[in-house]
């Protein structure tokens, strides 16, 4: 267990790409990169695995699908019949062009609000949680990168140092 | 630079002599005499046992609702005749739906081209020599439909009921909009619409060229400046051009937001298409700079104007079911009571499929998936025009045998040997666009 931790700051995105894969070459292990927004391919660089929440989405979709059928079919069909555009057929099927935009909108409604939810919960941001980025600049004009120590720490510094990182900071490490 | 290969060649000669042999065999087949039709219809009862019998039971296709009102012999005579001229029209529907579907490809890969010009796209650069090999068949392709239209005009067949002056003179619905809806007027905008869709193409290709072999960027601007006042062209024409060559086969009908709905089915057909050639020529090891990156791309647009067709074709469908207007929802009847098959199929074919094929990032990027969701959606398409041209020019007289697939052929055929000749002209690859660099580096 390293108890050393390295934090690299970087002032533009493509040298923090550059770093990233000079760094993961180097096999190193990236612990966490800090970023002021998302940084398009940083996961596939970082080596990330990719992400599964489209199979969430899809999933709530149809959800969202089924809570619009079961409800439509309830209120307008079984529990207070309905004579939809003069055709009282009372038959879910025959009514079901009237109901698509609900499905629809009940689909999109789920999948995108669930998804949203479970992102923030995968991310471990719920309300009143103290914020996890080592420091502030992260939120605004710097990138940072963590690492941690196994072995040479001047040799990774140096390493850092030539792929044009703007200051390191070398660390004790302290459980969050 | 690309040679068609002989396979190729060869292949599209064998597909344009089938389909003209079908075509041919379609309009021999055709009845001249009321008796003749009348025995067409009874020995394929005979086959099929009460199927078609069931479907004679219906009353005529819209627009004759009158004339099944009527009664004893006046009505058969009339329904005999009516018939005569469904089965008449049938090799005629079936070749202008494949002359019309194969132009509408070359049209939609027009306008796609030329949003692309106008928004300066950086991705697909490398793409528009493909572009523009697809869109070289609008000059046949336009002349064949055109020529099926002075046809029509000339009473070879009953394609337009609005041409035949016997019948406007007993329809006030169609006396009202003869002002716009009279043969002349049609041809003129027919030839209006052709000539500045094929002048558009002639002369953004040719500036695409010069562009090749000039040192400065003056015929890239002035290729975006054409292709900006095109989008404006094209979006009123293709409107205009959906009510002419579609809707008026069914004069009493209208719908507003009609041209939009065409220009989906061709904006996707024709995004499909590009995909295919574009797989076809990098499997020759052409277009070496085209990445999976691009083939991603181009299926987003497939998926996504998937959709868009869909909204449109079921904004249009759910008015019209809601408000249940008789003269209105005519239109649907029909094809919900003898078009079930190929009316319901196709939405199957154009939503379902692709948005369950194509919804996952990784598939669009495999060829062979995008390939085969292509097939589909062409086809699903084709379905389309069919359920747009014959309901009101057949009725229920219609199905997919020898003369409808023998068109398709045929112009399949003509389609294929005309683009993959035209792709043979110049080099895939464009040399001095100024995104092309862009294009090359285009990773997603």
């Amino acid at each position: 267990m390293a108890s050393k931790t390295i934090h690299a700051y970087y002032n533009d995105d493509d040298v923090l790409m550059h770093a990233v894969k000079k760094v993961k070459a180097a096999k190193h292990h990236i612990e966490e990169v800090y970023c002021p927004f998302p940084v398009h391919g940083l996961d596939k660089a970082m080596g990330l695995a990719p992400t599964r929440i489209a199979i969430t989405s899809f999933m709530y979709g149809c959800v969202g699908l089924t809570v619009a059928i079961t409800m439509m079919n309830f209120i307008m069909i079984e529990d207070w019949p309905q004579d939809i555009g003069g055709k009282p057929s009372f038959s879910f099927l025959e009514n079901m062009p009237a109901f698509v935009p609900i499905m629809f909108e009940l689909t999109v409604f789920f999948a995108a609000h669930l998804m949203v939810i479970t992102f923030y919960m995968r991310s471990r941001l719920w309300p009143f949680k103290k914020a996890e980025n080592p420091d502030v600049r992260t939120t605004d004009d710097h990138f940072l990168m963590e690492i941690d120590v196994h072995g040479d720490e001047k040799e990774l510094t140096e390493l850092l140092m030539d792929t044009g990182a703007v200051e390191i900071n070398v660390m004790e490490k302290n459980s969050h | 630079m690309y040679t068609v290969s002989n396979k190729l060649k060869i292949g599209s000669f064998i597909l344009m002599a089938v389909g003209l042999l079908g075509i041919a065999i379609g309009f021999i087949g055709a009845p001249g005499t009321v008796e003749e039709a009348k025995a067409i219809v009874a020995s394929h009862d005979d086959g099929h046992g009460g199927g078609h019998g069931a479907a004679d039971a219906h009353a005529p296709a819209a627009g004759h609702g009158d004339a099944a009102d009527a009664h004893g012999e006046a009505h058969d005579a009339s329904h005999d005749e009516h018939l005569l001229h469904q089965l008449q029209n049938k090799p005629w529907a079936a070749l202008y739906v494949g002359a019309f579907f194969f132009f509408m490809i070359s049209l939609g890969v027009l306008a796609f081209y030329a949003i692309q010009r106008a928004a300066q796209a950086g991705w697909s650069p490398l793409l528009f020599r493909v572009m523009e090999g697809i869109t070289s068949y609008l000059v046949p392709g336009g002349i064949i439909v055109f020529v099926i239209l002075v046809l029509s005009v000339m009473h070879m067949n009953h394609l337009f009921v609005w041409m035949d002056a016997d019948v406007v003179a007993h329809d006030e619905l169609i006396q009202g909009k003869v002002g716009y809806l009279n043969p002349t007027f049609f041809l003129i905008r027919a030839a209006i619409f052709l000539g500045g869709w094929i002048f558009y193409r002639e002369y953004s290709r040719k500036l695409s060229l010069r562009q090749d072999e000039s040192d400065d960027n003056s015929n890239f601007k002035l290729n975006f400046r054409w292709s900006a006042g095109f989008l404006v062209f094209y979006l009123v024409s293709e409107s205009m051009m959906s009510w002419d060559w579609i809707m008026s086969v069914d004069p009493h009908w209208f719908s507003t937001l009609f041209g939009w709905y065409v220009f989906a089915s061709m904006l996707v057909s024709g995004i499909t298409v590009i995909a295919m050639v574009t797989i076809y020529l990098k499997s020759k090891g052409l277009l070496p700079d085209v990445n999976n990156s691009h083939i991603h791309d181009l299926a987003k647009f497939m998926f996504g104007i998937s959709i868009f067709w869909t909204y449109l074709w079921f904004s249009q469908f759910m008015l019209i079911w809601y408000s249940n207007i008789p003269e209105e929802v005519t239109y649907y009847v029909t094809r919900i009571e003898d078009f079930r098959l190929p009316f319901f199929g196709m939405v199957a074919m154009n939503f379902l499929f692709p948005v369950l094929l194509l919804m996952n990032s990784d598939y669009k990027r495999i060829n062979w998936f995008v390939v085969l969701a292509g097939i589909v959606i062409l086809s699903g398409h084709y379905l389309d025009i069919f359920n747009m041209i014959m309901p009101a020019t057949v009725g229920d007289q219609w199905s997919i045998g020898i003369p409808e697939i023998g068109a398709v052929l045929f112009f399949a055929g003509l389609f294929i040997f005309w683009v993959f000749k035209a792709l043979a002209t110049v080099p895939l690859q464009p040399k001095r666009n100024p995104f092309i660099e862009e294009s090359r580096h285009f990773h997603y």
